[in-house]
């Protein structure tokens, strides 16, 4: 038996179909109302609930009241305990956060939330890394990594759950993209921060399990080889996320998670660096690498999550020493995409499209092609 | 088309027949061998003080105790659970080129002259399957252009792997090993052209395929360098489109200095039609198993066939077999050779079916096995195109697909959750044996690769596609349902529970299975 909390935003997804790309902010949210958009996230979460249905015996449901919910319980015919009070047609952000809070007291095997970025950036934190979650994907904007691919999949995957098919978890990405930014045409994300998903990579990525190296296991080789291949009195710039902190835990140094640290002869020498002390570093070492990740599902270098690795630093670091390190399950969830750059500088961009190596193993290299 | 005839019903004997030590009784005996009779016992004395205390047991052997006939019935019984070429409609081995083996091939290995023969017998002795080997060489010589081969590698792989370490002696000779301690391959080439350079020391650089599908022949031109010793490509690829790049391809490379080793496991599609050598490769290989007609599968008898341009022949394994005008001989006088590879001369019977097998077919007939092959293919593929549910990798590319076509379940999963290993379970329950989805990793989702090969008829591809249409069709009316199949066959749903990942729990001996469950 396993118990699930449930949690919808129930306003997620509201600015799409009314043009206004996302709907952080209650000021968003009443011109959203004005423009006649009606809330769907409910309507889009019932599909992975009438799933759910389906192993009802196998779980136990703790959600919120009204449309964060319990109502939509209803609709799919699913038991549930409902905890908490909301104020009903004016739930926000800190409804969102207080709901996890509160059922992260029930110790539920999983979060299950309905929503989009903002949802998710509102559970992170509230819980972080506490439960384990999954998102089903109702809102404007989904860069985060957090999401099944569609509402189904997120109500196959929590039966799988129930059914104690899913052994494990593995943290997934939580994008922060600016929304007033955004409304303007411009993407400006930053990688938040993390949460645990279940391990199910065939919902997520259409790789089969079972064949080749597990995730952390190929991640532990390109690792390796990332470590064993590190060249003395060379100033390494690490960048943000959670392959390159793999690296930094292989090293046995500390790490900023979301920020950038740099590293010479296997000592830290300054955390969680700004653009300008990079820059300053510089100046003080003759020879510099960069070693960055692909950061989010669209498969951004440089220009989402690692702005202090600005595209100055790039240009005097040159390309030549910039190391690439993705798993494989990450790049083949790309298959056909490029890796992107937005360092904000068209000459930078243009210097590094064309094509770089990715380490994606030990000795084991793809090439990808990058755009901007 | 006209009414498209289906075997649909199917039904395959289905035991829950334990393994034959389950079956085993302490004490029980098939065969109780008479006494030694008294005069050769008296002659021979204790023959087992003969035997050097090294090979003597000091254990009891731990084999099953079981007499004949339950023996002979379990065998039945698993043989009555089996599928394969000669019994199904195996077309769906793509990349395997699953063609029909002549009983008359079979018959000649067979043949005692053959059969009995033995690899340590004086060559003077065994001139009849040496000029075999001499003769088959110059079929492949023939089809490839190379200037001489090794049969002696045991499989495509080994083929591969021998082919990595030529390369390595090449730059060894030049200066050059050190240097060059990088491969590359691409994503779409058979895995072990990765695999085997990596097994023989290389790091290896793969490539995405262009947006037409092709390898990036830019990227591959970005990936080649001074440290490049060669690129392993397979092409047609797995996916059925054939690179018309190749040549340039091999250009790129020569101008870094890096040799070009052509994977041919699947050589179906260019019988007599196109050639390693024209296309500037060094060195290439075949799956004499696959190509030339021979059975192969469930790990049986294989040999990969290696070519190399003559600047590479004295490289290559020892020995081969010469003829010196009177008599056909083995040469080990090779100061440059990489050595052994394997025992002996490699696998004789697959060689000589293969022989047979080109001797019966003639040069014209092995073009004409190609045509057939990938008329056979854009047939199947021009029915495909028209059912709902599926579709085939890089669709609407414009390019016209050769003998083999990954398709992809995508359209399916997306309409009602039923995907490839859905489908395979599914079509099982026709007498369609177990589908080849892709190699690792399936950058194609939900994928099918099928080779309809020569062999197959005109009638039995429009079957197979009627089996895909009908259980399509069967997937949306009732998804969950499907997703329980097979229910016809022996074969069963794979366990989901991760037990088969897990190395504490899955067994390949019955040793094993003892150790690690302590029965």
């Amino acid at each position: 038996m396993k118990t699930i909390g449930l949690i919808i935003n129930p306003v997620a997804g509201i600015g799409g179909k009314v043009g206004l790309k996302g709907s952080d902010g209650s000021e968003t949210l009443k011109k959203a109302l004005e423009l006649g958009a009606v809330p769907e996230s409910g309507k889009k979460a019932l599909v992975a609930l009438k799933k759910i249905k389906e192993v009802e015996r196998d779980v136990t449901i703790y959600t919120y009241p009204g449309e964060m919910g319990e109502d939509i319980c209803k609709e799919a015919g699913l038991d549930c305990r409902v905890i908490g009070e909301i104020r009903s047609g004016a739930t926000g952000a800190a409804d969102t956060k207080k709901a996890a809070k509160e059922l992260a007291k029930y110790k539920p095997d999983l979060i299950l939330f309905a929503g989009g970025d903002g949802t998710a950036r509102d559970v992170l934190d509230a819980i972080g890394t506490e439960v384990p979650v999954l998102g089903i994907p109702t809102g404007c904007k989904i860069h985060s990594g957090v999401y099944a691919l569609n509402p189904r999949s997120a109500g196959s995957l929590i039966c799988d759950f129930a059914k104690d098919k899913i052994k494990s978890t593995k943290e997934a990405e939580v994008m922060d993209i600016d929304e007033d930014l955004f409304r303007q045409g411009e993407v400006r994300a930053r990688l938040y921060g993390y949460l645990r998903v279940p391990n199910e990579k065939k919902r997520v990525q259409n790789l089969k399990s079972g064949r080749g190296h597990s995730e952390e296991g190929a991640l532990d080789l390109a690792a390796n080889y990332i470590v064993e291949t590190m060249e003395p009195d060379t100033l390494y710039i690490i960048g943000t996320g959670s392959t390159t902190a793999f690296i930094m835990k292989k090293l046995g140094l500390p790490n900023t998670l979301l920020g950038a640290d740099l590293v010479y002869n296997n000592a830290v020498v300054a955390s969680d660096c700004t653009e300008r002390q990079i820059l300053g570093a510089l100046n003080d070492y003759d020879k510099v690498k960069i070693i960055v990740t692909v950061i989010g599902g669209q498969g951004y270098i440089f220009g989402r999550g690692n702005q202090q690795i600005s595209a100055e630093v790039i240009k005097r670091v040159g390309k030549e020493n910039i190391i690439i390190v993705a798993t494989e399950d990450k790049m083949m969830s790309m298959f056909g995409r490029p890796l992107y750059v937005d360092t904000g500088d068209e000459e930078v961009n243009a210097y590094l499209r064309g094509y770089m190596r990715v380490v994606m193993g030990y000795e084991k290299f793809i090439v990808a092609r990058v755009s901007d | 088309m006209a009414i498209v005839k289906v075997r649909d019903n199917f039904q395959q004997a289905r035991w829950n027949e334990p393994l034959i030590y389950e079956l085993s009784t302490s004490g029980l005996r098939g065969i109780i061998p008479p006494p030694v009779e008294e005069e050769i016992d008296s002659e021979a004395g204790d023959v087992f003080t003969a035997l050097p205390d090294a090979v003597r047991r000091k254990s009891e052997l731990g084999l099953p105790e079981i007499a004949q006939k339950q023996v002979l019935q379990h065998f039945l019984h698993l043989s009555q659970e089996t599928s394969g070429a000669n019994l199904n409609n195996d077309m769906v081995e793509g990349t395997c080129t699953m063609k029909y083996n002549p009983r008359l091939c079979e018959k000649l290995a067979l043949e005692p002259d053959f059969a009995d023969i033995h690899p340590d017998q004086d060559p003077d002795t065994v001139q009849g399957m040496l000029k075999i080997y001499y003769e088959f060489e110059k079929v492949v010589k023939a089809v490839s252009g190379m200037d001489k081969f090794s049969l002696q590698p045991g499989g495509g792989n080994h083929a591969v792997y021998t082919a990595a370490s030529i390369a390595r002696a090449y730059f060894e000779e030049k200066g050059e090993a050190e240097q060059r301690n990088e491969i590359i391959t691409t994503i779409f080439s058979h895995p072990c052209d990765a695999a085997a350079p990596a097994t023989a020391g290389y790091k290896v650089i793969t490539v995405y395929p262009d947006e037409h599908g092709m390898p990036d022949l830019e990227a591959i031109k970005a990936a080649a360098n001074e440290h490049t010793a060669c690129i392993f490509m397979t092409n047609p690829e797995d996916i059925g489109i054939y690179n018309i790049h190749a040549d340039e391809i091999v250009e790129a490379l020569h101008a870094v200095g890096a040799l070009c080793f052509y994977d041919q496991a699947n050589a179906n599609a260019f019988l007599g039609i196109a050639r390693a050598r024209e296309a500037g490769f060094d060195m290439c290989h075949f799956n004499v198993h696959k190509t030339f007609g021979t059975p192969h599968g469930g790990e049986g008898p294989a040999c990969g066939a290696l070519g190399v341009r003559d600047y590479l022949a004295k490289y290559l394994p020892v020995p081969t077999v010469e003829f010196d005008g009177d008599k056909y001989y083995f040469d080990y006088d090779k100061p440059d050779s990489i050595g052994k590879v394997r025992e002996y001369i490699g696998q004789s019977a697959v060689v000589l079916k293969a022989y047979a097998w080109c001797k019966m077919m003639g040069p014209d007939y092995l073009k004409e096995c190609a045509e057939i092959s990938v008329i056979n293919n854009n047939y199947m593929l021009n029915i495909m195109e028209k059912l709902n549910g599926v579709t085939h990798a890089f669709r609407d590319n414009g390019i016209v697909r050769q003998e083999q076509i990954r398709y992809s379940f995508e359209p399916l999963t997306e309409e009602c959750g039923v995907g490839s290993d859905d489908m395979n379970r599914r079509m099982g329950d026709y007498g369609i044996p177990w589908f080849w989805a892709s190699h690792y990793p399936w950058v194609i989702p939900e994928p099918m690769t099928i080779e309809p090969c020569e062999s197959y008829t005109k009638e039995e591809i429009e079957e197979f596609c009627k089996v895909v249409e009908i259980c399509m069709e069967e997937a949306r009316k009732d998804p969950d349902k499907f997703k329980e199949a097979p229910f016809n066959t022996a074969m069963h749903k794979r366990l989901e529970n991760g037990d088969l990942d897990d190395p504490e729990k899955w067994a390949l001996s019955w040793k094993a299975y003892c150790r690690k469950h302590s029965k």
